[in-house]
């Protein structure tokens, strides 16, 4: 939580400079559900995380390095300048670039785990996490469907931020919780506090291990509050200072925090180590990149076919 | 022996689904019911497990299938009917398409979209969608015309590593028939001289290259040889092969039974006009379907699209100027 917390304020900084190419998407207040999903799942598991889990996707495996080389567009990371920002990921470890329609992520996840019943492989988990917006796509509906008929081990974790950029959820659903659909399409449904870090290790700890077990699909709605904009460039204007106040409004790395002290697991000294860890960590990670090369149009091969024989030559006027 | 556009297809599959233990077909009422048009008939039994009805999901549908690639599977997809692929659209084409371009990791699905008009299944069971398809990057797009390339194609479109949209002819799969299934194929990618002739190039894909066939067999009894080019596949596109046509005719009708704006028969013509202008004695000119929705009844239908005789006329006219 806290190195995501760090890198993600990392980029908005070099957003802010100047120095990064589009846009920038921070996780701020929905790391404790990003990270206890991150944490329960293994490796041979799949993970297709949402633009606010930065903590998940850590936690899941990916380096700073991995996602500060697509920040910022180097060909040295796994999308190599062609795709930016929170979109990436590799499909080769589980781990799903994301395409913009988020929707569409889920039945992608279901994919993967057709394919491992396939081939004989039990034991493992899918997790999709989406907004609360992303429920209101088709995709999400045949999807959800899809897995529930299929009784794939599909974890779904909706971290309800209560504004789909900014549309409030009154605008994007009528039902009064989002966990009221698992019923309908015949899934386990769970509700946990996102603000919570304890309540998300455990709720979600056992919706994973349910579906690993076997007991079908298990969707996981978490209220939560988004505390910064859609992306660096909203000031995030439109949120009701009502539920900022309120107790979604909570800050989940605070909370944590203060959990830790109030256990004794932790003192401040302790954590402010570990902020300096991580503020070095990422520096070190920014830095490295910065050093290397952006991509090359001449050394790009423009070519979107694995089937080289069968790619299309174009005139060009050099 | 004889077998149909349509067995070829069902025994193309069946032999991708015995060759290679990757490959599953998913889709609406394909398992033990064989798929509206029979196209999988059997294999859900001959196949047990592999053959799966899906839900009337077809981003879902598609979702899936990329995911099962991404895990090293070969999926074919069948859509019910072409027209029935738009709700899969955003998947084809922002997802599959995208994938290999975006992470190296390649995509290879098959999505059979079981295309074009047949007289009284109206505006939504009739259409050609590989217009749309052959416009994004990151796809193939097939469209056999005999009941050979259905066969092999197939099993091309299935060994390829990319996503192949393979557009089938509803209207083939009970008029076309073969002796037996080919053992030798032309690779996808090349087109094919269906007919040679000496005097007008009809570059054609899918149903039309038999209506174009025919209108060269009509204007040869007029002493007038029409080439006719089959371009098996509409990406990639075959242009040296329709290039070599029109350099030894000099006149070129491309015709296509998808919708007259943009297309397959407008990139034709404009790869001909800039790359091989020279070559031309008469301007160049396309033949598609009206600008409406497909209609329904068959008086509609059969004016709506390119048939023999509007062909033979756009051809008459090509050779008049």
């Amino acid at each position: 939580m806290l190195l995501a917390r760090t890198l993600d304020d990392k980029f908005a900084s070099l957003y802010r400079a100047g120095k990064i190419h589009g846009g920038v998407f921070l996780g701020r207040g929905q790391e404790a559900l990003s990270v206890s999903v991150g944490l329960a799942l293994r490796k041979g598991d799949v993970f297709a995380p949402l633009i606010r889990d930065q903590a998940g996707r850590l936690a899941f495996g990916e380096t700073p390095l991995d996602a500060a080389r697509t920040y910022l567009g180097s060909p040295l990371g796994p999308m190599r300048g062609r795709d930016g920002n929170v979109h990436r990921g590799r499909p080769r470890e589980g781990y799903l670039p994301m395409i913009s329609h988020l929707g569409a992520m889920i039945a992608v996840v279901n994919g993967t785990l057709m394919a491992r019943r396939f081939k004989g492989v039990s034991g493992i988990v899918g997790a999709a996490c989406i907004g609360e917006g992303a429920t209101s796509t088709g995709a999400f509906h045949e999807a959800v469907n899809q897995a529930a008929v299929e009784k794939l081990p599909l974890v779904l974790v909706i971290a309800n931020n209560h504004y789909a950029y900014s549309t409030p959820s009154a605008r994007q659903f009528a039902c009064e919780s989002l966990v009221d659909r698992a019923d309908g399409y015949g899934v386990a449904g769970h509700v946990v506090d996102g603000t919570d870090l304890s309540a998300c290790l455990k709720v979600i700890g056992s919706a994973v291990k349910r579906a690993r077990e076997g007991h079908g699909p298990q969707m996981i709605v978490a209220p939560l509050l988004r505390l910064c904009g859609h992306g660096e460039h909203d000031d995030a204007s439109y949120i009701d200072p009502k539920l900022k106040a309120s107790h979604v409004g909570r800050d989940c790395l605070k909370v944590a925090e203060q959990h830790l002290i109030a256990q004794g697991w932790a003192d401040k000294i302790a954590i402010e180590s570990w902020r300096s860890e991580a503020a070095l960590q990422v520096d070190e990670a920014v830095a490295t990149v910065q050093r290397e090369p952006a991509p090359d149009p001449y050394k790009e091969n423009w070519c979107s076919l694995a089937s080289k024989h069968l790619v299309e030559t174009h005139l060009e006027i050099p | 022996m004889s077998i149909t556009y349509l067995e070829a297809i069902r025994e193309a599959q069946a032999r991708a689904l015995a060759d290679d233990p990757r490959v599953f077909i998913y889709g609406q009422d394909v398992g033990a019911f064989g798929g509206a048009f029979k196209a999988t008939k059997n294999l859900a039994h001959e196949f047990p497990g592999r053959v799966i009805d899906a839900p009337i999901s077809e981003d879902a549908m598609v979702g899936a299938a990329i995911g099962a690639a991404i895990e090293g599977m070969r999926p074919i997809i069948e859509m019910q009917f072409a027209d029935f692929s738009t709700p899969g659209f955003n998947q084809i084409v922002n997802h599959a398409a995208t994938l290999y371009w975006r992470t190296q990791v390649p995509c290879p699905i098959t999505i059979r979209l079981p295309s074009g008009g047949t007289s009284g299944s109206g505006p939504f069971h009739s259409q050609s969608m590989e217009t749309l398809y052959a416009h994004y990057p990151g796809l193939i797009v097939m469209t056999p015309a005999t009941v050979e390339d259905a066969y092999s194609m197939l099993l091309e479109a299935v060994a390829i590593d990319d996503p192949v949209i393979f557009c089938e002819h509803k209207y083939l799969y009970y008029h076309l028939k073969a002796d037996k299934l080919p053992t030798e194929a032309m690779p996808v990618g090349k087109a094919r001289i269906a007919r040679a002739g000496r005097d007008m190039t009809i570059v054609a894909y899918s149903a039309m290259v038999h209506e174009a066939l025919a209108v060269a067999e009509e204007l040869a009894a007029e002493g007038t040889e029409v080439e006719v080019v089959d371009l098996r596949s509409v990406k990639p596109l075959d242009t040296d092969t329709v290039m070599a046509s029109v350099a030894r005719t000099g006149r070129l009708l491309c015709v296509g039974e998808s919708w007259p704006w943009g297309g397959v028969t407008a990139e034709v013509v404009a790869r001909v006009a800039t790359e091989g202008f020279g070559l031309l004695d008469a301007p160049p000119a396309r033949l598609n379907a009206k600008d409406t929705p497909v209609p329904y009844h068959p008086n509609l239908w059969s004016a709506h699209r390119p048939t023999a005789r509007s062909i033979a006329a756009a051809a008459r006219n090509v050779l008049r100027s």
